[in-house]
């Protein structure tokens, strides 16, 4: 029985979170650093063992509940492992990406002092991730998407004393909530239509729900899958840091790089797409749920990529890159290629965290200096970051032969074949996006490797490679960059590797056919040639390279040449600006409008302090008749006397 | 001459009037003021008298007993007040007691 094995797997982080985060005193740093990584590398060596199952052994699908949280209205609510070739898959990537961070950290937060507590982190949210994919019900997605939400919250706002980190943590967890509330929604239309969270149960019962309508305005019927689909994807896009709620992911910089490598890069932000894939019985029954997906992630692939060539934080360029990735993953996703999602999902795992990793080694040699423009010819000081970095570039631009080409060209391709509504706008954003992406990943490079040195003499001295646990990492993950996608591509894109984990329905089955073609790895190679996407990266390469090391003096002239356009960039298109002015000022103006008149003055003064004021003022009134004369009240008595007299006599 | 009940009556009202009177005329003496409710309760007792006569009902007359038991008890301790108030504030001046004006 393979269950312990899939209990294991996710509960070794989490116990090793626990360990180092509140015994983090008691064992120190080796200890914390020990316990987690030892953890971490349980986890890895399981999930690879349950790939192994599943791919060579050809161990069906498991699917069942460990524990029985409560049963509420004939809903079950359980705590259960769906464990197919897709989950596989994602654990081995998360479990492999996760090690290596751990590694890494112990070179990179070094001196920090909250080194224990950065470990019990991202235990804490290896653990959390594992949920989220192994999940077999829709409670546990939410509380593993909910859950990777808070750690990366924690983590971006790791160094708390900095106000740009506290402010970036409370952005990313805002923009969140709205994508989860979106998310919620589906989950609860999900539960009304089927009655039910278990994922078989649903993609049983969705072709049902996908006949029903609802009417979400007057007069205005709306498919049922429609709706719940859009939602889903609402919460997809908050994860993964889709346009228009892409604004948190630049800022997540703030967090240490080892974190933007594991959460922001690889694994958390992926959550999104890997959620849509596995929703993949839903979504193909809506066809405009799926154009949506389609146009969003063209728009963010495509627009993310161009303000990736005006930062010059080297994490930020990083993580505009990540941006513009997930977008295509989003777009193949709405093409109903999913397999090419996943796939590209993979590989910018690798070539991603290997990209912030290599980023990271470059800070530390820089002593926490982020700015490009300060950097430059560090390739003879840092040989081997600059190797791995580059092998992380040339699979990021899709250089023939590297994973990240494999996946993109595949995708490149589904695109092409897909006859969706904004299919031809999604193949034009895709396609230029391969220039762009070329265009800033190599200006990175040249700024950051070479050319002059423009950094000051004392940063220039102390210029030395990262320490072991910095480049091994580095070079571990260079080696899946590479090579991952020869074995790979043949089998997850067109080998019907998924199974029954993803389901398409044939008329949408783009993946299919670009099968008929597809003769192994060697010959889509070749095919590569005769399109246009690698002569783009290629033109892309140029061009940076002539901008930035031939020509340097251009890039300015063409900044005050096109200085509007480079206005509205250096303002990534004025979504902060929105939101903080428009969304922001106005949820405040709303909530102080309901602060001074609803509750200070409606309820406060008009309720709570207007019924004592208006018991003080009869009091004050009448106490004027209290006198304190004795003959006032004999008087007074005698006066009521007479009067009852009067009356008695009057009425006798 | 006989002596009718109007008589009596008369008399039971002059002297609560002349009880009133007092009590609001005076300003200055606590004492005058018990003697005032004294009077009153004279005149009460008065009219009990009369009417127990008149109607030959005896309840009147043993009222009468009653209520001058109480009154001598009322004015034992209005005294014994009074004595406690002059020890107090070295007056018995009716206008400055206004502690419990409101």
């Amino acid at each position: 029985m393979m269950e312990p094995v899939y209990l294991a797997i996710p509960l070794a982080p989490l116990l090793a979170a626990l360990v180092a985060g509140l015994g983090g005193r008691l064992i120190g740093r080796t200890g914390a650093h020990t316990v987690t990584i030892l953890a971490v590398a349980v986890s890895f060596v399981l999930s690879v063992w349950v790939l192994k199952e599943q791919l060579q052994d050809g161990a069906a699908a498991y699917n069942g509940a460990v524990y029985t949280w409560l049963l509420t209205d004939g809903v079950p609510m359980e705590i259960g492992f769906l464990i197919d070739r897709l989950t596989a898959l994602m654990m081995v990537v998360v479990t492999f990406v996760s090690l290596m961070v751990h590694v890494y950290t112990v070179g990179y937060m070094h001196d920090d002092d909250g080194y224990t507590r950065f470990f019990a982190y991202i235990s804490l949210f290896t653990f959390s991730m594992l949920m989220l994919v192994m999940s077999n019900n829709f409670l546990q997605l939410f509380f593993g998407w909910e859950a990777v939400g808070l750690v990366s919250y924690l983590l971006i706002g790791f160094w708390y004393t900095r106000p740009t980190a506290i402010f970036a943590a409370l952005k990313a967890f805002l923009v969140n909530r709205v994508g989860d509330f979106g998310f919620l929604v589906g989950i609860a239309g999900i539960v009304h239509y089927t009655g039910s969270l278990d994922y078989a149960h649903v993609f049983h019962a969705a072709p049902l729900v996908a006949q029903q309508s609802l009417s979400l305005f007057e007069g205005q019927p709306w498919n049922a899958m429609t709706v719940i689909c859009i939602c889903l994807f609402v919460g997809a896009m908050g994860k993964s840091a889709q346009v228009p709620l892409h604004v948190w992911l630049p800022d997540s910089m703030e967090g240490p790089t080892p974190i933007s490598a594991l959460i922001h890069a690889a694994t958390m932000v992926t959550a999104g797409i890997f959620m849509v894939a596995r929703m993949s019985p839903l979504f193909e029954l809506s066809p405009t749920a799926l154009s949506c997906v389609l146009v969003i992630g063209a728009t963010t692939a495509l627009f993310m990529g161009f303000l990736g060539v005006v930062n010059n934080d080297i994490k930020r360029v990083v993580a505009y890159s990540t941006l513009s990735q997930l977008g295509y993953m989003t777009v193949a996703l709405g093409a109903s290629a999913y397999a090419a999602s996943i796939f590209h999902l993979m590989t910018h795992a690798f070539f991603k965290a290997l990209l912030f990793l290599g980023a990271g080694s470059v800070i530390i040699a820089m002593h926490h200096e982020q700015d490009m423009r300060r950097m430059g010819g560090l390739r003879r000081q840092l040989p081997v970051t600059y190797w791995t970095t580059l092998m992380g570039a040339l699979a990021l631009v899709g250089f023939p032969g590297f994973s990240g080409f494999f996946s993109k060209d595949a995708l490149i391709e589904a695109v092409a074949e897909s006859r969706l509504p904004g299919a031809g706008y999604a193949l034009f954003c895709v396609t230029v996006g391969v220039f762009v992406t070329a265009l800033y990943t190599f200006r990175m490079i040249f700024m950051t490797f070479h050319g002059e040195g423009r950094m000051d003499a004392h940063t220039r001295e102390h210029l030395h490679e990262s320490p072991w646990v910095v480049t091994v990492p580095l070079v571990l993950l260079a080696i899946p960059s590479v090579v991952v996608g020869w074995p790979t591509v043949g089998p997850v894109l067109f080998g019907g590797y998924f199974g029954d984990a993803i389901v398409v329905q044939p008329r949408h089955d783009v993946l299919g056919l670009l099968g008929h073609e597809f003769s192994g790895p060697a010959g889509f190679l070749l095919h590569a040639f005769r399109s246009a996407p690698v002569y783009l990266a290629a033109a892309g390469a140029v061009a940076a390279w002539y901008l930035y090391l031939k020509r340097p003096d251009l890039p300015a002239m063409l900044r005050q040449r096109l200085a509007p356009l480079y206005r509205v960039l250096d303002a990534k298109y004025g979504f902060d600006w929105v939101n903080e002015n428009v969304l922001a000022a106005g949820a405040r103006a709303l909530g102080r409008l309901f602060w001074r008149v609803g509750d200070e003055l409606l309820i406060d003064g008009a309720l709570v302090n207007g019924s004592a004021r208006a018991v003080g003022w009869l009091a004050a009134v009448t106490r004027h008749l209290q006198s304190g004369y004795l003959y006032h009240y004999a008087f007074a008595m005698i006066i009521g006397l007479s009067a009852l007299l009067g009356w008695l006599l009057w009425n006798a | 001459m006989n002596v009718g009940l109007p008589s009596f009556l008369l008399l039971a009202g002059i002297v609560f009037s002349i009880a009133i009177v007092g009590i609001f005329l005076n300003r200055r003496n606590l004492i005058v003021l018990l003697m005032c409710i004294e009077l009153m309760l004279l005149a009460v007792n008065f009219n009990f008298i009369a009417f127990g006569r008149w109607l030959g009902d005896l309840n009147g007359q043993v009222f009468v007993f009653f209520i001058l038991t109480v009154a001598a008890a009322e004015s034992a301790i209005g005294l014994a007040i009074l004595v406690v108030l002059f020890r107090e504030r070295r007056s018995i001046n009716v206008e400055n007691l206004d502690t419990m004006r409101g």
